[in-house]
């Protein structure tokens, strides 16, 4: 009986090393998101290096009305045992073309929050129903305290990490663990062309970390661990010298 | 769902940066505005360079020149697209996106009984890299080049065309893309017949060679080898000129346990003093001893034999912050072997501290219009980058050439154009089709001014 892990906006670099650490521990996958191509392409590497069934389905964050059929689907073609969440995906626009646009801001709580909020909440019942099965989010060190070159991304994630709190709580008697990642740069293509940021992770770095801390349980934690201690000191900061910082 | 979600989606386009490349010898930094896409859709919209820069692909960084730099330009890696699309265990025919590399070739299909039909001397080599240079591996006597077990590619054209590409199809386009170093395409997927093999080992015979002539008699003898590769201490002179080891492989019957690999790093750039003639010359007296006089047989693992150096992540880093030069080239046999002995003098006297020297038989002229191999001896050597290298190279051009020889660009950062014309016989008919697929020659490279193209 094999567990399957339901990966959400799939084609994410940090995604796409999960999918693979999970595919090399046995799992059957279900690669969701928008670039279908890209999803052909995955599950065919998947299946072909570690033999496990995994499958592309087309799932839009911000078209809310069609979760409900979308977990549907997911029940339907999920393996026998359980069923496990990786949710990936999500968006980071410059702060700049957030203020200056309201709808790419919008577009971002949407994505980020919103989106996500729907389709957990979409899952919580399965999640419920199966009496186990671990939910693993990616939340974001920007979560933390909010900095004046991404706050309003930091505030999807914040608010993220508030609905993983309490989602874990109500899913808690159920024995299902959530767990959100708060995660420092990671190597991939959102973070590409920013200017050079400390402590960078690679992808398949952050995953086989990812995994072995989903293993142990819920909660949150810092990935790489070393953000535990910075981040302590920053939020720390007392706020009129935390304002005069340029990060 | 709405519109303008499908449009945002689709409408992803790839991010580019101001960066510096190398290439894996380290003697020049090349700046570049740099993207890698993570996936194909974002390979297309690479193609579409800022500023009409020219571009070129970047796979694994392991061309020791500049064949995968575009000081100025623009500079698609192609390393994340890893995925590997297709294999058939019948026929052993692989699919594969132009990011996998050697190594996950090995880490996949060697437990299944597959291995690479022709493997360079490192696995973190990416299979478009390979394609690019038209890749030998040491088994080249016999098994040809890389491109020879290529079926089909799909090159992503300069106009933004997907088009397979087999010998069938197109030759002119098939032959002008395997070695033609990324010039005529971005290549987004190829398909490899993979070779079978019984086990995952390799029986390994060594055996200490006195010269160049037993050196010559010795691969001679073992014309019929799977594979094999000569090791040359370049600093042995006079009467020892060429001594070294020489080493061949069989497949083993039976396997060794499978063990993970494990790399150590090398920590820090070296200061330019370690590597002097006394160092150098230690190493390598070092390494002829380790083989016993009376010759030595062993079962290894494929990767111990085939990529020795991975051992050492960053060894290029042994070489200092200057970094060093490789000159590989290959002569054909007759005029080459007198051109060997030249060669390995003109280093030698130098007192230039090469490590190691490489000496392979090579086999059958590659189909490539630019590709490297051909009937003869093939000599590699790293030569560290200091005032005066230059002009051992250019000597070394001048022995290759005269000897009707050719100097290999994968390893190449100093050839001239002339010495270029006269070494690829074939360069004009790559032109013509580089002419046909790319008439604004938007893809371009620091070799290709260099050399002429
Ligand atoms: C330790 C070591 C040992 C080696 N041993 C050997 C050996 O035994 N035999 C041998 O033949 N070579 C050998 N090489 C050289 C190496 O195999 C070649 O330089 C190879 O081309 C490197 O591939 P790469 O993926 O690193 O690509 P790069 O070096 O980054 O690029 C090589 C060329 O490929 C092109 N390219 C890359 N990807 C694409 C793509 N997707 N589409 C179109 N063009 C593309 C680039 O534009 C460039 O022209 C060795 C190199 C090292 C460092
Ligand atoms: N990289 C970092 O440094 C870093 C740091 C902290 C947190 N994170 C978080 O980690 C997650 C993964 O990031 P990444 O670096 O791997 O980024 P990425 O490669 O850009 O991946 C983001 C993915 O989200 C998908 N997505 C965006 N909007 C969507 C929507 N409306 N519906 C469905 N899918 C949507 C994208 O799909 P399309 O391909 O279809 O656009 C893309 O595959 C993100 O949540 C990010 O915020 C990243």
């Amino acid at each position: 009986m094999s567990d399957t892990w339901l990966i959400l906006g799939a084609s994410s670099a940090v995604a796409r090393a999960f999918a693979r650490e999970a595919a090399s521990h046995g799992a059957a996958l279900l690669l969701a998101g928008r670039d279908m191509e890209d999803l052909e392409h995955q599950a065919a590497d998947l299946s072909i290096r570690y033999g496990v069934p995994a499958r592309p389905m087309r799932f839009e964050a911000r078209d809310l009305a069609s979760h409900a059929g979308f977990v549907a689907e997911c029940r339907q073609h999920a393996a026998s045992g359980l069923l496990n969440v990786f949710l990936a995906f999500g968006v980071m626009p410059e702060q700049a073309e957030a203020d200056a646009d309201p709808a790419v801001a919008a577009g971002m709580v949407e994505a980020n929050f919103t989106g996500a909020a729907s389709v957990l909440g979409a899952l919580g019942p399965v999640l419920e129903a199966q009496r186990g099965g671990t939910v693993v989010a990616l939340g974001s060190v920007a979560g933390d305290r909010g900095r004046k070159r991404n706050f309003l991304y930091g505030a999807t994630k914040a608010a993220l990490l508030v609905y993983l709190q309490g989602y874990a709580a109500r899913l808690s008697g159920a024995g299902v663990r959530v767990l959100c990642i708060k995660a420092g740069p990671v190597d991939t293509g959102m973070t590409w062309a920013l200017p050079r940021l400390p402590f960078m992770a690679s992808p398949r770095q952050f995953a086989a970390a990812a995994w072995r801390r989903a293993g142990r349980g819920g909660g949150s934690a810092y990935l790489p661990i070393i953000w535990w201690p910075v981040m302590t000191i920053i939020r720390l900061l007392p706020t009129p010298i935390f304002n005069k910082l340029n990060i | 769902m709405p519109d303008t979600l499908t449009a945002q989606a689709a409408t992803r386009t790839t991010a580019w940066k101001q960066t510096a490349l190398q290439g894996w010898g380290r003697s020049s930094l090349s700046p570049c505005l740099a993207a890698r896409p993570e996936r194909l859709r974002e390979l297309r919209a690479a193609l579409e360079a800022p500023e009409g820069r020219t571009l070129i692909a970047h796979g694994g960084g392991r061309s020791y020149g500049d064949a995968a730099l575009n000081t100025d330009g623009a500079v698609v890696i192609t390393g994340r697209l890893d995925r590997i699309l297709g294999f058939d265990p019948a026929t052993g025919e692989l699919v594969a996106e132009p990011g996998v590399t050697f190594a996950d070739l090995l880490e996949v299909f060697l437990p299944r009984g597959f291995v690479a039909p022709v493997s360079p001397g490192t696995s973190h080599v990416t299979l478009g890299g390979a394609l690019a240079n038209d890749v030998h591996g040491k088994n080249h006597h016999h098994a040809g080049s890389f491109g020879e077990h290529v079926l089909w590619f799909d090159l992503l054209l300069p106009d933004g065309r997907m088009q397979r590409v087999s010998p069938e199809s197109d030759p002119a386009l098939f032959q002008a893309t395997v070695g033609g170093i990324g010039l005529t395409g971005l290549v987004a997927a190829l398909c490899v017949r993979l070779m079978r093999v019984p086990s995952n080992a390799l029986a390994v015979r060594r055996r200490r060679v006195r010269d160049l002539d037993d050196f010559l008699a010795g691969f001679a003898a073992a014309a019929g080898a799977t594979w094999s590769v000569g090791w040359i201490d370049a600093l042995a002179g006079g009467a020892s000129l060429g001594r070294g080891v020489l080493e061949t492989a069989e497949p083993a019957e039976s396997g060794l346990e499978a063990r993970p690999a494990k790399a150590r790093r090398f920590p820090i750039d070296a200061p330019g003093w370690l590597l002097n003639g006394a160092s150098v010359r230690a190493f390598n007296e070092v390494y002829w001893r380790r083989v016993p006089a009376s010759g030595q047989q062993v079962t290894v693992p494929y990767r111990q034999f085939l990529y020795p150096l991975d051992a050492i992540e960053g060894w290029n880093r042994m070489y200092g912050r200057q970094g060093f030069r490789q000159f590989q080239c290959v002569v054909p046999p007759g005029p080459g072997e007198a051109a060997l002995r030249q060669l390995l003098e003109t280093v030698a006297a130098g007192g230039n501290a090469s490590f190691l020297a490489v000496l392979k038989v090579m086999g059958p002229q590659g189909q490539g219009m630019l590709s490297f191999g051909m009937p003869g001896y093939s000599l590699a050597l790293d030569i560290p980058a200091r005032p005066g290298s230059e002009a051992i190279f250019a000597r070394l051009e001048r022995i290759t050439r005269d000897a009707g020889g050719r100097i290999y660009l994968a390893k190449d950062s100093l050839l001239s154009a002339e010495g270029f014309a006269a070494m690829y016989p074939r360069a004009d008919e790559f032109r013509a089709v580089r002419e046909q697929v790319d008439p604004n020659r938007r893809l371009s490279s620091d070799m290709a001014r260099r050399i002429g193209l």
